[in-house]
């Protein structure tokens, strides 16, 4: 269900209508930001939102992807950590 | 940052499918005696198939697929009555594509459309209104459709319709809420799920909280998931620690984009045009309680159901489903899609006979278009 | 039967049922749009040819036919009169033939202005110059409104085959690899934007145009080529499974490998669609002997049309499906032929 994409706003179109330009991979369509219409919609310009059936629904939050994507990247060194020890005590073994 | 190739990273995979691996291996999980963990979104679904996640994790890992697609529970009778309004002199029906396909019991949209009628594909609610806007001497009906992520769109759209008295424009409405067609298949004895993967573009406008009940009243751990392929991993990984540490919380792995207490400016706008309805049917479901939105009496010359007397405000008809379709029973996860007698038989994405077949996001779809599923039965077949 | 000709018999601004009445006016129709542009050699109501390629021993008379309709009829990167030439040419071509002649046939809806007409005919003159065909003999006929969407047309193809030449999908063979001439899905994309009812707009031009020259460097380079097609309707997706399947192998792609333009991807995206499912005019996917692949690229590289060829997969020994794909993300799914229209989703 619901199939929304991250674009980010490029301007404004019709701001009596909160309408907008939001620009997707190069490709561009206007959005409704009614969602995440502030007291200054200029402030929209520049940010990415996530755009469902031609509304931004949502005003991705950067700090909140930083902190998701060094979880991650802490599993994977987690995981090389775990290899190089794994790889040391197979060394050890086979030493002794 | 773009937000989409960061989270689809194939290096970073590695870690995380590695930690899948290591928690199921603690928990136990094996092959035989798999961990049931149900993807509740269809959307969810398209995304595991779409990158082969079925096949990188832990082979003590089995996803069952929910009921989260909106096409996909659409009951028959529904459709019939789409195809009715589409079908009176005068109406343009817009609606989305992947409900053109939608059998009903006399035909699809697609069929009505070839017929004659005059149905268009829209890709928002708002192109509709555009196309009422530009057409005063048409009645231009939109099939709104979807659970709480789409609602917020048909409810802006009704409220901008009222306040620039457009009255050629008006909403067939079908939205539906997640919540309780969970509480249906928790409540089902024959229920083998251990933990959700929660619709994260549903949580973005209602919040976390909806879900509380999961995690309190039955015992189940869920995590609001993003649809990036490390997005469900991470979710996973998150389902297994709650599994392996005897918790039961709702977590939000997306928090980029869903707030704790969603949207509240969508949510004002369900509030003031939609409400819920006694009960609702499901293809596959039945009627399940409170569980359908309707348009509320103040904005009834925008709810096609009163304008064209159809649907739950005349008598209820009675539709029967395929003979045989075990779609009830592959939603609730109590069926795998192949073991459908129909599967791959009576019932494929061209001939579709159930409604899981019919959207490119419904569980049997998805099986056939990206899973092994069909693998596995054309090698039975040799 | 000049071109810029000043005065015209022509009246009014747009075809009428009088221009398919077979009178006067149906005279001036042709003379003033079709034959000035495609200039035959006589007025016979046929076309009589000779050709010297055709007289060598061993050559094989290549007839191919295929019928366009389009909405909208032009669209950034061409219009229905180049997809009518470039198809057919790159039908020919595909089948490793030397496309030489065309036919074409207008079905033309009354009310189609004189203007519109004229601009497609010229892109027909013009891509059948490049692609080094004649349109030898042609056909109209005028149809009341609402009958036909604008214009129809429909191409027939002659093409010599030289002696020696033999690519079909049954000689694909299992380590042989898949080439693609350039980037995928420009085409598809570009038309459902054009078509306006889904409100996206982009940059992206269809990539329509005769592939006749990139199929010839690749057959002097490759002299083993297995078989090509021209991944047209239902993409590549749609392609590779047919060959596959007459092959009696199966094709494993690289995602990571395909040459899809972020554009297209973003389209695809926002509407829910897969670029492999989308229809290409001017892209072509031909097997090679692993051997050849190397040498075959560097041909398709150094001719237009082919600069961004590549290398997208390889036929393996057959599976339980015809087409698999290793997804970017390290997984594998299934890449099946798209199964009736595509339609945008939602969700």
């Amino acid at each position: 269900m619901c199939l929304g994409i991250p674009g980010q706003i490029v301007a404004i179109t019709d701001a009596s209508r909160q309408m907008a330009m939001a620009e997707i991979s190069g490709v561009r369509r206007e959005v409704s930001v009614v969602p995440v219409a502030g007291a200054d919609l200029n402030a929209l310009i520049g940010a990415w939102v996530l755009i469902h059936v031609g509304f931004a629904m949502a005003v991705i939050d950067e700090a909140e992807a930083a902190e998701t994507l060094e979880a991650l990247r802490g599993l994977g060194e987690a995981q090389e950590t775990l290899e190089a020890m794994a790889e040391g005590a197979k060394a050890l073994e086979d030493a002794q | 940052m773009r937000y989409v190739e960061e989270f689809r990273d194939p290096a970073a995979a590695k870690g995380v499918l590695a930690a899948i691996a290591r928690v199921a291996d603690e928990i136990g999980a094996t092959r035989e005696k798999p961990l049931h963990i149900m993807e509740i979104c269809g959307g969810h679904t398209h995304a595991i198939f779409r990158y082969g996640l079925d096949k990188l994790v832990h082979e003590g890992i089995e996803f069952i697929h929910g009921p989260g697609c909106p096409v996909c529970v659409l009951p028959m009778s529904r459709v019939d009555e789409c195809v009715e309004i589409a079908e009176r002199l005068g109406v343009i029906f817009c609606t989305f594509g992947d409900a053109m396909r939608v059998p009903g019991t006399r035909k699809s949209l697609l069929q009505a459309k070839a017929e004659g009628a005059d149905i268009r594909m829209v890709y928002s609610p708002l192109d509709a209104l555009e196309l009422a806007r530009r057409t005063p001497e048409r009645e231009v009906v939109f099939f709104g459709l979807g659970f709480e992520t789409t609602t917020p769109s048909t409810a802006f759209s009704i409220q901008a319709a009222a306040r620039e008295g457009i009255a050629n424009f008006s909403v067939f409405c079908n939205h539906i809420t997640v919540p309780p067609p969970i509480k249906t298949l928790l409540d089902d004895p024959h229920m083998t799920l251990d933990g959700f993967v929660g619709p994260g573009h549903v949580s973005m406008v209602i919040g976390t909280h909806p879900y509380d009940f999961i995690a309190e009243d039955y015992g189940k751990p869920i995590v609001v998931a993003g649809f990036e392929p490390l997005d469900l991993l991470q979710s996973v990984l998150m389902v297994l620690e709650q599994i392996r540490d005897g918790r039961a919380e709702v977590e939000n792995q997306y928090a980029r984009v869903v707030p704790e207490h969603g949207n509240p400016i969508s949510l004002a706008a369900i509030a003031d045009v939609y409400e819920t309805r006694p009960t609702f049917e499901w293809r596959g479901l039945g009627e399940i309680d409170a569980s359908g939105l309707r348009i509320r009496p103040v904005y009834a010359g925008f709810d096609a159901e009163e304008k064209f007397g159809i649907g739950y405000v005349t008598a209820r008809r009675v539709v029967e489903e395929p003979e045989g379709c075990a779609c009830g029973a592959v939603m609730t996860g109590r069926m795998k899609p192949t073991e459908c007698p129909h599967f791959g038989r009576g019932c494929t994405p061209d001939m579709p006979l159930g409604a899981l077949m019919v959207s490119s996001e419904g569980a049997c779809a998805a099986y056939w278009t990206y899973g092994g599923a069909r693998a596995a039965q054309m090698e039975a077949a040799e | 039967m000049n071109m810029a000709a000043p005065i015209t018999r022509l009246r009014g601004e747009t075809v009428t049922l009088a221009h398919g009445g077979g009178g006067r006016a149906m005279r001036d129709l042709i003379d003033e749009i079709f034959v000035a542009a495609f200039r035959p050699d006589a007025m016979e109501d046929q076309a009589r040819l000779t050709h010297a390629a055709l007289a060598k021993p061993g050559a094989r008379l290549a007839f191919t036919t295929d019928s366009f309709v389009v909405t909208p009829l032009e669209f950034p990167g061409g219009d229905i009169g180049t997809l009518a030439v470039c198809g057919t040419v790159n039908d020919l071509a595909a089948g490793g033939a030397e496309p030489l002649w065309l036919s074409a046939s207008f079905i033309i809806e009354e009310g189609m202005p004189f203007a519109t007409l004229r601009r497609i005919v010229a892109s027909m003159v013009r891509e059948a110059a490049a692609a080094g065909v004649r349109i030898a003999t042609g056909d109209t006929k005028v149809v009341e409104r609402g009958s036909a969407d604008g214009l129809f047309i429909t191409t027939s193809g002659v093409g010599v085959i030289r002696a020696g030449r033999d690519l079909r999908a049954e000689r694909i063979r299992e380590g042989d690899v898949a080439l693609v001439n350039g980037v995928l899905a420009d085409h598809g994309a570009t038309i459902l934007a054009a078509r306006g009812d889904l409100m996206v707009s982009t940059d992206i031009a269809s990539d329509c145009r005769p592939l006749n020259g990139v199929m010839e460097a690749v057959l002097a380079a490759a002299p083993n080529a297995r078989a090509a097609r021209d991944a047209t309707r239902g993409g590549l997706a749609s392609a590779l499974n047919e060959m596959a399947e007459t092959a009696g192998v199966s094709v494993e792609l690289d995602e990571a490998a395909l040459p899809i333009r972020a554009e297209v991807k973003g389209v695809c995206e926002i509407l829910g669609l897969d670029p492999l499912d989308l229809a290409n005019e001017g892209a072509l996917v031909v097997f090679v002997p692993t051997d050849e692949a190397e040498s075959a690229l560097a041909a398709m590289r150094a001719v237009p049309g082919g600069e961004d060829a590549c290398a997208v997969g390889r036929a393996v020994t057959r599976g339980p499906v015809p087409v698999t794909m290793r997804t970017a993300f390290g997984g594998a799914r299934i890449v099946d032929m798209l199964v009736g229209e595509q339609l945008p989703r939602i969700c």
